[in-house]
């Protein structure tokens, strides 16, 4: 009967909301989960309407197992990335046709355990079990595993087994193994644990068409291996009686994992998200205890139990070299690991990473802005100036291109970082500066993402994802943008030209133009060392989370699994970032246009295209445009908030210019162009921008700008927020509104209150 | 009582307790820290922490003050 009746639901079966899952499913025997898996799928659909028949598959596997690089190579080009809602998770999913039949791949983050102790942690649980909304029901769990190091990896499984689905195993980096002498008895394995196993080269692209047949075949069969009984005959009994008393509290659990979970994950999530009141606490509590006199002690017994399981496993079919070879990793560790030529290589590495950022990502900046200009010439030549050309123009193609911008950084800098990662370096530079970021309260694996914020804060924060702790993330990711990008140089070099006196001490080897400059690039990071450790202190307390890292052996760096990594990342900006950075600009273009009557500007602007000269016609538009920015709502606020930017030493002017650079700081030196009636179309060394700065004065006569305005003008582009781009970055990839913000007002009081006290400083000193 | 903290490179050990139940004890279980498992010390970073063991064929990078959650006796 089961058989018949599986053969009607295969093709129905779907994977939707877990929603459906109630009432009647409960009052069937557990016998059979595969069965219960598809009346629940059968259920799910009669409630969903049978929106479709797709199969679900989800990867999961240890860290530095290979697993991405499988999951890219079955699914190609396919991947859509975002986020479990909620959590900053990334969920990636792949849609594949094979054979005809359609399949969601689903990569879940990689992890040694599967015990939730954070509501992040909990996502991989939740869609292992079905319980993930927008996921669904998983139909089989493809489980990667090292070859080399199956001990470990096998804890894993182990736990997997519990969850009650369908596995698929794999034993990626067969070819390590093999190298390394260590061989396994494949079809024992497969026999021991009930599951399929099948070998891979990940790297290569072996053995990955037998996983996919075997993937089928699973999906077809829909065989779950029996959870293996790991522990002391206590726990179970434990278990049932949770369940009895979960029961009694209105609370109907009927996963065995959850279950073990509860009793194991003392202050884990599971039980935090099942906080029914006193009851369910004192009751796990309880147990607890009697299991501690039973010599089953919480939590040490699962990773005793699991272990010594996974040596009955093992044992007899594997073989390995008798001694213990030093292994090629070990001794290219002793270098890169020295005490002394360990830095050294680092930090050479460091400067061609930070270099060809700076270096390479220049000039296809500059392509990209050629392009734009092109593009804007091109309308220009067929649309009269006008509202619809300024809407094109200065909005959306001026969009599109603060967008494009920076994909040059992000390409580069994910190059490297993919390098790096799949050579196995990464690790190791965790390893090396871990010592030095604890002094600031993070983590050896916050060093390489600060450090690339340096060339561009929107590549650093994607590169957080390396940061595994949620606190340690959320620290990077809020102090990232205080690190001085390449956007802030413009404003540096303007200001400093302008009004930096140009003397030099230690008979000219060190001059106030570079002190100055110097100062202001570490500015950010110094004042970030406090922020950390207030963020640490009062935003995130709790436990340092532990710095337990696997180094992984080092190998070849694979050309296919770095461009994969580049184009992921260049697609996450996009997709995720791009259209709220473009959304941010041109708003901010509507705020500088409008309200005014711009007739006249652009019948100047058309009579100058049409090929009349004359100065006065230029100095015209010019003025036009400093009075309609004038008159716009960025100038009307500008005028409005004089007051408060007065104590900075600041007039309107500076204020607007400061305003209309929240979407992206280097917009300063157009929008100061447009108000000194020279145009927006100059850059940061033009000399008439510097001398109508220096004669710009108050009402009364005296001069705007003096060494103490134009410091508290660098002062505040050092601290400030802003950037739309860092900020909607900062939105994807935390998944919430509530950090950008939290990242804007600080930086924005931070910048204010620096350049307070840097103008009445220096302005007292200077008078 | 003598932890992974007192090793010096290249001494090589055998588990006899992680101690504690807080999340760091539990992470340091799940990666295989199991009384009855040798251990070996590798190397150390530049600043000579964190510190980086052999154990069950991997390699594990551990800061000092997790290593003296693990006592151990020397082998």
């Amino acid at each position: 009967m089961a058989i018949g009746f599986r053969c009607d639901v295969t093709k129905l079966s779907a994977s939707k909301s877990s929603e459906g899952k109630q009432s009647f499913v409960r009052l069937l025997p557990f016998a059979d989960p595969h069965l219960h898996r598809r009346i629940n799928n059968l259920q799910q659909d009669l409630v969903m309407g049978l929106e479709s028949s797709m199969s679900t598959v989800a990867f999961i596997g240890n860290p530095n197992v290979g697993k991405t690089t499988i999951f890219g190579r079955l699914t190609g080009t396919q991947v859509r990335v975002g986020n479990f809602p909620g959590v900053t998770v990334e969920k990636k999913v792949a849609t594949v046709d094979w054979d005809g039949q359609r399949i969601r791949l689903i990569d879940l983050p990689g992890t040694y355990s599967l015990s939730p102790r954070t509501v992040d942690e909990m996502v991989a649980v939740d869609v292992l079990l079905g319980r993930q909304p927008d996921v669904g029901a998983i139909d089989v769990v493809v489980c990667i595993v090292d070859a080399a190091n199956l001990e470990r990896n096998l804890y894993l499984v182990s736990q997997l087994l519990d969850v009650n689905v369908p596995i698929v195993l794999v034993m990626n980096m067969w070819d390590t193994a093999e190298d390394r002498g260590i061989s396994t008895d494949l079809s024992a394995l497969s026999g021991r644990l009930e599951v399929p196993v099948i070998k891979t080269k990940g790297h290569r692209g072996d053995g990955l068409n037998d996983l996919k047949q075997a993937i089928l075949t699973r999906l077809t069969s829909g065989e779950t291996p029996a959870a293996p009984r790991v522990f002391p005959q206590a726990f179970y009994d434990a278990c049932e009686e949770l369940r009895d008393k979960l029961l009694v509290a209105g609370v109907d659990e009927t996963s065995p994992y959850l279950l073990e979970r509860l009793i194991l994950d003392a202050g884990g999530h599971a039980e935090s998200r099942l906080s029914h009141g006193q009851d369910v606490t004192s009751t796990l509590t309880d147990i607890r205890r009697r299991l501690a006199e039973q010599q089953c002690p919480v939590p040490a017994i699962e990773a005793r139990s699991r272990y010594a399981w996974v040596r009955q496993v093992l044992d007899g079919i594997v073989s390995r070299p008798p001694v213990s070879v030093k292994r090629f990793s070990d001794r290219v560790d002793k270098v890169l690991t020295h005490r002394v030529w360990g830095p050294l290589i680092f930090i050479g590495l460091m400067f061609v990473v930070f270099q060809s950022i700076y270096a390479w990502a220049g000039p296809a900046m500059d392509g990209i802005e050629t392009g734009q200009f092109w593009v804007a010439e091109q309308i220009e030549s067929v649309v009269q100036a006008g509202p619809l050309r300024s809407l094109l123009v200065d909005g959306i193609v001026a969009g599109v291109g603060s967008v494009v911008v920076f994909l040059p950084q992000i390409a580069i800098l994910f190059c490297f970082i993919a390098i790096l990662e799949d050579c196995g370096y990464m690790a190791r530079a965790a390893f090396l500066m871990d010592r030095l970021m604890t002094r600031i309260g993070l983590s050896g694996k916050s060093f390489i993402p600060l450090m690339s914020s340096f060339a561009c804060a929107i590549p650093g924060i994607m590169a957080t994802r390396v940061i595994e702790n949620r606190r340690d993330r959320m620290v990077t990711i809020l102090i990232a943008p205080l690190m001085s990008c390449s956007a802030r140089l413009p404003v540096y070099l303007l200001l400093i030209a302008a009004f930096v006196p140009a003397t030099s001490y230690l008979g000219g080897w060190v001059g106030l133009h570079g002190l100055v400059l110097f100062a202001m690039t570490f500015l950010g990071a110094a004042v970030a060392i406090p922020v950390a450790w207030l963020l640490k202190t009062f935003v995130f307390p709790g436990e340092t989370p532990p710095f337990v890292m696997e180094l992984p052996a080092y190998q070849c760096p694979s050309v296919r699994v770095v461009t994969m990594r580049v184009v992921d990342r260049c697609k996450a900006f996009l997709y995720r970032a791009g259209s709220l950075i473009f959304a941010t600009t041109v708003l901010i273009w509507a705020a500088g246009s409008f309200p005014g009557d711009h007739t006249e500007l652009y019948a100047v602007q058309n009579q100058i295209e049409s090929g009349d000269g004359r100065e006065q016609l230029i100095v015209r538009r010019n003025e036009l445009s400093a009075n309609l920015l004038e008159q716009s709502l960025l100038g009307r606020v500008g005028k409005a908030i004089e007051p408060v930017v007065k104590p900075l030493g600041w007039d309107w002017r500076i204020g607007v210019g400061a305003l209309a650079s929240f979407p992206a700081r280097e917009v300063i030196i157009a929008t100061l162009g447009t108000i000194y009636r020279l145009g927006g179309d100059i850059d940061e060394s033009d000399e008439g921008l510097q001398r109508s700065m220096q004669l710009s004065t108050w009402p009364d006569g005296t001069p705007v700008f003096d060494l103490a305005v134009a410091l508290s003008v660098m002062v505040f582009f050092a601290l400030c927020a802003q950037c739309g781009a860092t900020l909607m970055v900062i939105k994807r990839e935390t998944n919430s509104w509530r950090w950008p913000l939290a990242a804007f007002v600080y930086m924005t009081l931070l910048a204010y209150v620096g350049a307070l006290v840097t103008y009445q400083i220096t302005h007292a000193l200077l008078t | 009582m003598v932890t992974l903290n007192d090793l010096s490179v290249g001494d090589s050990a055998i588990i006899v307790a992680v101690h504690g139940d807080d999340g760091i004890a539990v992470r340091l279980m799940e990666m295989g820290l199991i009384d009855g498992e040798p251990i070996e010390l590798i190397g150390l970073a530049p600043l000579g922490d964190p510190m980086e063991f052999a154990v069950r064929g991997y390699r594990l990078s551990l800061r000092r003050d997790e290593a003296q959650r693990v006592e151990v006796q020397r082998g």
